[in-house]
């Protein structure tokens, strides 16, 4: 039977993974996979606790409401990034530096 | 049935205000509507305050003679300290009868107008001021306290300064509307002097009002009050007259209304004649509780009224512009009123006020009509004879002499044998015999008019030049004029004297005396007793006597006899010559106060120019000299300091972008790195 350590370690790594990712890659999409990452390990958090703590409903509304946000976030920096392969025809990055004061 | 008039007296004003606000857009924006539809909008507004007017006349004629009194207050106005106006309308026998003039004269001349001015291309701005001047004679007259009143004043001298400046193209008709102004300004400063003086006072007794009811009950609080030794209601009374003066054209001040004449004669006939003019006369019977007060008032004012009657009358002989006889004889009336004004009949001069209204408008209006159909001409010199193809407006023109000469029984002799019978019966005999003279001169200069217009042959005088071609008027000018000339007949009978009325059988026969009567209690007692009157026929018939024969001498001196004025000319040359030019009195004025003035206004420039701008000039100079200090000083101390933050500031800026680098990677960095420092932080 698994406890919430259990929980909490596989969590801590995915979040771990995800901020790697997104400190290390330059493309936009791995950047938003690390986000999505990191999103995702938050929401098991929440049902994880929420699980663990007489079932509590307020945990579960949590994690849709990530889940909502994320998709969001997913179609408003897919645009973007669609936007910015349009101008530059790459998604590095480090070169879309036309606003850079 | 008439009561329901009372509630839209308000329109009265009103509607003159809204067409002259129609007629003077429609003149600003230069567009050129159909003359009927101007002269609808101008007309219908004053026709119809005429008929309101007429109704809240009948209302009140039905009312006890005590119930005649109303306030209808509009809307509260100044409420500043003590002072309390509300723009409010006193409605009495006194201010009807004054609308009564305003509006139905002044609908007669806009009528007459439309005929006179039809080949005007300022048609739209001429009714435009005529409009706003009959909203402003309204208000001044049903205005319930001083400031209204004031309001009113004011106005009515704004337009007639721009009817007679009319015609401002040319020259000589702007400065004399500049002159208007200017000498009018001097009265309204007399009259405003009054009303603050006499409000002073009246605040210092502890009873501060400006509005003419509440006046009149504090008027007694005043007797008694002195101030440098002269009675303060005394002051206040001249102060006010010195208004008058300003306003009716009395001695000093009534060079203005003969160069008046400038405007256009409809203007003449209604502002200069019948109604503006009559605005100090009304003054003085609206605070007549003041005037009653004070007997030095009452003699200055009424030994100022027949001089100018007299003096006025003398200059009417010489004139030989038909408008400036007319214009003189308006001051000599006017001189008449304000006799009558200072010997406290009231009444009297309100009658004679409103029969020179009807007859010199008619005069006024006929002479229009003349120099309508003699192409412009005013110079009576070059008239003559144009009784036959002008009958219409000879007809009217000679009933409306008889009326001013005091023929009886025309207007004019009941008014002004009422005015010389109480002057006489008050004891000023001196007055009297100013008067009697002056009103056997105005029987002989209307007639020496007549004879030089209407009678003789045309073109006696002109000396071959190219003769004119006199038509009679249209009837939109003809019909005007019957209209008044009934009225001159007629209009007499409204004051028939009480001695005549009692041979005929009838009281209160003196319609006038009865309707305006209560609001002068304190004016000369009608003389009640029964007894035959006989003094008062024989002044009666003296005067009729003396208006019989300078009428006479009039006509017989300018008609069939005119080499006898030419003889007693040239006895009395140099006298003459005094009368010719007006007794110089433009020059003197010109020579005292015009030239002084202007001399005082050139040393004032020099003042202005060696000493203020010498003074101003030295100031700016030491500012300069410290301004150049505070700027070298700014330049390199100040500005240093200022550019050394500056730097500072850049150079640091400069430095720190370097760690913006716009990658969200490198500040995730940091933002981790601080996250593990923390964490290192925490547990170890």
């Amino acid at each position: 039977m698994p406890t919430i350590n259990h929980y909490l370690m596989v969590t801590a790594l995915v979040f771990c993974l995800g901020l790697y990712n997104v400190v290390t890659r330059k493309s936009a999409v791995g950047l938003l996979i690390g986000v999505e990452l990191i999103l995702n390990a938050a929401a098991v958090n929440f049902v994880a606790f929420a699980h663990f703590n007489g079932n509590d409903v307020a945990g579960s509304i949590f994690a849709i409401f990530i889940i909502v946000l994320a998709a969001a976030e997913a179609v408003v920096a897919l645009a973007i990034v669609v936007a910015i392969f349009q101008q530059y025809h790459d998604i590095d990055t480090t070169k879309a530096t036309l606003l850079k004061g | 049935m008439f009561d329901k008039f009372i509630g839209v007296i308000p329109l009265v004003p009103l509607l003159p205000l809204i067409g002259a606000a129609i007629n003077g857009f429609v003149s600003f924006r230069g567009w050129r509507p159909a003359r009927s539809f101007v002269h609808a909008v101008a007309c219908g507004s004053i026709g119809i305050s005429f008929l309101i007017t007429l109704g809240a006349f009948f209302h009140f004629v039905g009312l006890p003679p005590e119930a005649r009194e109303m306030t209808l207050t509009l809307w509260p106005w100044i409420y500043l300290g003590a002072v309390h106006a509300d723009v409010a309308f006193l409605i009495d026998p006194l201010s009807l009868t004054m609308m009564l003039v305003i509006s139905g004269v002044g609908s007669v001349i806009h009528i007459y107008a439309t005929g006179y001015m039809a080949h005007d291309k300022d048609y739209p701005r001429f009714f435009a001021y005529l409009n706003l001047f009959c909203f402003a004679m309204l208000l001044l007259v049903m205005g319930s306290n001083l400031f209204m009143m004031f309001i009113g004043w004011e106005g009515v001298g704004l337009c007639s300064y721009l009817l007679i400046g009319f015609w401002y193209e040319h020259k000589p008709n702007a400065a004399a509307g500049m002159k208007a102004f200017v000498v009018n300004r001097i009265g309204d400063w007399g009259f405003l002097i009054g009303v603050l003086l006499l409000f002073w006072t009246l605040f210092q007794l502890g009873h501060p009002t400006v509005t003419f009811t509440e006046i009149r009950e504090q008027a007694p609080l005043l007797v008694g009050h002195a101030w440098g030794g002269v009675a303060v209601v005394t002051l206040v009374c001249l102060f006010l007259f010195v208004g008058a003066t300003g306003k009716s054209a009395q001695i000093p001040l009534y060079v203005w209304l003969p160069d008046a004449m400038a405007g256009p004669t409809p203007v003449s006939a209604l502002i200069h004649a019948a109604t503006m003019v009559t605005a100090g006369v009304y003054m003085i019977a609206r605070l007549n509780f003041l005037f009653s007060l004070s007997p030095v008032a009452q003699t200055v004012i009424t030994t100022v009224g027949f001089s100018t009657a007299l003096f006025a009358a003398t200059i009417g002989f010489a004139q030989n512009d038909i408008k400036k006889v007319l214009a003189y004889s308006t001051v000599s009336q006017l001189g008449f009123m304000f006799g009558a004004m200072g010997v406290m009949a009231y009444t009297a001069g309100i009658f004679h006020l409103v029969t020179h209204a009807f007859f010199k408008a008619c005069l006024f209006l006929g002479s229009g009509s003349v120099i309508h159909g003699m192409s412009g001409e005013q110079d009576m010199r070059k008239m003559g004879g144009l009784k036959k193809y002008m009958p219409k407006t000879f007809l009217t023109f000679i009933l409306a002499t008889l009326a001013i000469a005091g023929i009886f029984p025309f207007a004019g002799f009941f008014s002004k044998d009422e005015i010389l019978w109480k002057t006489f019966s008050a004891g000023y005999y001196f007055q009297w015999i100013l008067g009697v003279v002056a009103a056997l001169g105005t029987a002989i200069y209307m007639f020496r008019l007549i004879g030089m217009t209407f009678l003789g042959n045309l073109h006696e005088e002109t000396g071959g030049e190219k003769p004119h071609h006199p038509h009679e008027s249209p009837a939109s000018m003809t019909i005007p004029l019957m209209i008044l000339a009934g009225l001159s007949i007629v209009g007499g009978f409204l004051g028939f004297p009480e001695s005549l009325g009692r041979l005929f059988g009838l009281h209160h026969s003196n319609l006038i005396e009865g309707w305006l009567s209560p609001l002068f209690h304190h004016g000369v007692e009608e003389g009640g007793e029964l007894g035959v009157p006989i003094a008062e026929y024989l002044l009666m018939f003296f005067s009729l006597a003396v208006a019989v024969g300078g009428s006479y001498i009039g006509y017989l001196f300018y008609t069939t006899r005119r080499d006898i004025p030419e003889k007693i000319v040239a006895r009395i040359r140099p006298l003459y010559q005094v009368v010719v030019n007006k007794y110089y009195v433009d020059e003197i004025y010109d020579a005292i106060f015009v030239k002084n003035l202007l001399r005082l206004n050139q040393g004032m420039n020099l003042f202005d120019q060696k000493v203020i701008d010498g003074l101003v000039n030295a100031s700016g100079l030491v500012v300069r000299i410290f301004s150049w200090i505070s700027g070298f000083l700014d330049k390199y101390l100040v500005d240093g300091l200022v550019n050394l933050v500056a730097e500072a500031t850049l150079a640091s800026g400069r430095n720190l972008r370097k760690i913006q680098t716009g990658r969200i990677q490198n500040y995730l960095y940091v933002a981790v790195g601080g996250l593990v420092v923390a964490i290192l932080y925490k547990f170890l």
